[in-house]
């Protein structure tokens, strides 16, 4: 039926918002978490957001008459109190399929996350989760090989993967960067990583450090017999010297490359995701800016739709937090987008922060990494918290040990192995955490020492974000 | 007590994979990780290698991988009947899940020489 051009400016919600929409299947659909400004009802902030953030602008315009706006139109569909909070509400939106372009994660959050979160109606927005359709989900690759496939390359089975970042994290000459890759894999570790800052500096230009890193991997793997891999931090300042990077660690034969995918962008994470998955390699995940995006609780965007979005990108290890460690993170709320990362199917659970069902289908599963401020006095909760699928790693905590990098890792290799061994007889490794160390120690002066050093240091702040449950 | 932070010499060793840095396990730390193997519902696998090519992927089988075994009995005589018939290999018990298709549990149990 056709309408008639009627100029001027329109109530949001008369267009936007729809109580009696059903959601369809294919629908991708956001909850956001809105605070208005004083006055503006919250059916109309809803519609502003579900407006602004799909096809809507502020005034009617002629030219929304030559289509039909009604099926590309976001909805505002329900809205709901957050608990013990009077002033913010949360709002469904539902998005239909076709205003997404296919396999592009860049698209959906310029959409969803774009303009909308300066309007001037709102005080604060924050995008607290997107139930993203099968339909859309089947558009993206996805990590480039997933958790199964690296455990195969990497020969890791039954346990927790053990890494560490290189420290100090800048400064070092390729050669002695090197020394500091081999040290920490003779000792014990699968993995050491570049530090996120770590690109092409002067004191230490890309190409001489992968050359001394992959002459360290094939050392401490020749020694130990066991697989090892340096995560090569391949982020740069354009695509081709990023390509040109992660080209050269594969004609190094090294298993895995590194990205910052938050700083580094959607497109260039997807992009190299594609070449890892066709040339065989690994990708870790580093997550800098996030913070910035994801700690204020009224606003922004919450780390598991930030999570959601690397595992569409692509990425075979993600950043997740510690729980425990030295940087922010409920548990709760990380054990929630852990499982996002991980399974194939993750049903609505508010006390997890998930708000919708959400089925990855066949995608591939991405590891969770911990790392930042942890030690060996960890080692039973982060096993007990990450479970098998996780990257656990301990930069000070490998480094600091009084004789040095080889013997922190054998104390970490030795912790990891005795709380996996102590889970699988039944025993609470939580509650048992000191005893099972202590028994473990018994075998490992390099853990004794480890327990002794770190006995004392603990990083007990309150959460800045916690989830809004009562 | 005063802590000693003389600094020691950490030797590089050789190791197998998942348990490496642990002591040999006793009968009953092997049984418990053979009853944790079964509660998982993943299928015990025995395997084992020459030393020499203890970095391959492709171990030989003994016999086939024991799909839907509860016995725990079972599985420690097939563990000790590979280790006789190949006294000097490397032999390794692996929980199967056909599930993910990858390996939920595996560790040397016999180091050969």
């Amino acid at each position: 039926m056709s309408k008639k051009y009627d100029a001027g400016v329109k109530e949001y919600r008369d267009t936007y918002w729809t109580p009696d929409y059903v959601p369809l299947d294919t629908d991708l659909l956001a909850c956001f978490k809105c605070t208005g400004q004083e006055g503006v009802p919250k059916e109309e902030v809803a519609a502003a957001v579900a407006a602004e953030s799909s096809t809507g602008t502020w005034s009617t315009v002629w030219s929304e008459l030559l289509t039909d706006l009604d099926f590309y139109k976001g909805r505002a569909y329900r809205i709901e109190d957050v608990p013990g909070d009077r002033e913010s509400f949360y709002a469904f939106i539902a998005y239909p399929l076709d205003l997404f372009e296919e396999g592009s994660i860049t698209n959906v959050l310029t959409s969803l996350v774009g303009n909308v979160f300066g309007f001037k109606a709102l005080r604060h927005l924050r995008l607290e989760d997107i139930r993203f359709p099968l339909a859309f989900i089947k558009t993206c690759q996805g990590p480039p090989n997933g958790i199964q496939v690296e455990r195969d390359r990497m020969n890791k089975y039954g346990r927790p993967l053990l890494g560490c970042t290189i420290k100090p994290k800048l400064g070092l000459s390729g050669k002695n960067y090197g020394r500091v890759v081999y040290e920490c894999l003779r000792g014990g570790l699968d993995f050491t990583k570049d530090d996120e800052n770590i690109n092409s500096q002067p004191f230490q230009r890309w190409q001489n450090r992968f050359e001394f890193v992959a002459e360290a991997v094939r050392s401490a793997q020749e020694e130990t017999g066991e697989k090892k891999g340096h995560y090569l931090n391949c982020t740069a300042a354009t695509p081709e010297e990023m390509y040109e990077r992660a080209e050269f660690a594969k004609e190094l034969g090294q298993p895995i490359i590194m990205h910052d995918y938050i700083t580094g962008g959607f497109t260039a994470n997807t992009g190299l995701s594609k070449w890892c998955r066709k040339n065989g390699m690994l990708l870790h995940i580093h997550r800098a800016m996030h913070a910035v995006i994801d700690r204020h609780p009224k606003h922004g965007i919450h780390f598991r739709v930030l999570a959601k979005c690397l595992r569409l990108s692509g990425g075979d290890q993600l950043h997740t937090g510690t729980v425990v460690g030295k940087l922010e993170g409920d548990r709760q709320s990380t054990l929630g987008y852990i499982d996002q990362l991980r399974e194939s199917f993750v049903p609505e659970d508010r006390s997890r922060g998930n708000f919708f069902d959400q089925d990855w289908g066949s995608m591939g599963g991405v590891f969770a990494v911990a790392s930042g401020g942890i030690h060996v006095w960890h080692m039973p909760a982060l096993v007990a918290i990450f479970g098998d699928d996780s990257v656990l790693q301990f930069g000070g905590g490998t480094h600091g040990h009084p004789w040095g990098s080889a013997a922190g890792a054998a104390a970490n290799r030795v912790a990891l192995e005795a709380c996996v061994k102590a889970r699988n007889a039944g025993r609470e490794i939580e509650k048992e955490g000191r005893d099972i160390l202590t028994e473990a120690a018994k075998h490992s002066p390099e853990l004794a020492i480890a327990l002794e050093t770190w006995k004392e240091i603990k990083f007990e702040f309150d959460t800045v974000d916690k989830l809004d449950v009562q | 007590m005063p802590f000693k932070s003389a600094v020691g010499d950490y030797q590089t060793v050789a190791t197998l994979e998942t348990f490496g840095f642990l002591p040999p396990f006793t009968q009953d730390e092997i049984y418990d990780q053979i009853a944790y193997i079964i509660a998982q519902g993943w299928s015990p696998l025995i395997e084992h290698v020459h030393p020499s090519r203890s970095m391959a992927t492709y171990w030989s089988y003994w016999k086939l991988p024991f799909f839907g075994e509860k016995d725990l009995g079972v599985i420690v005589n097939e563990l000790e009947a590979c280790h006789r018939a190949y006294p000097d290999h490397h032999v390794r018990l692996v929980g199967y899940d056909a599930y993910t298709q990858s390996q939920g549990a595996c560790f040397v149990v016999f180091e050969g020489r």
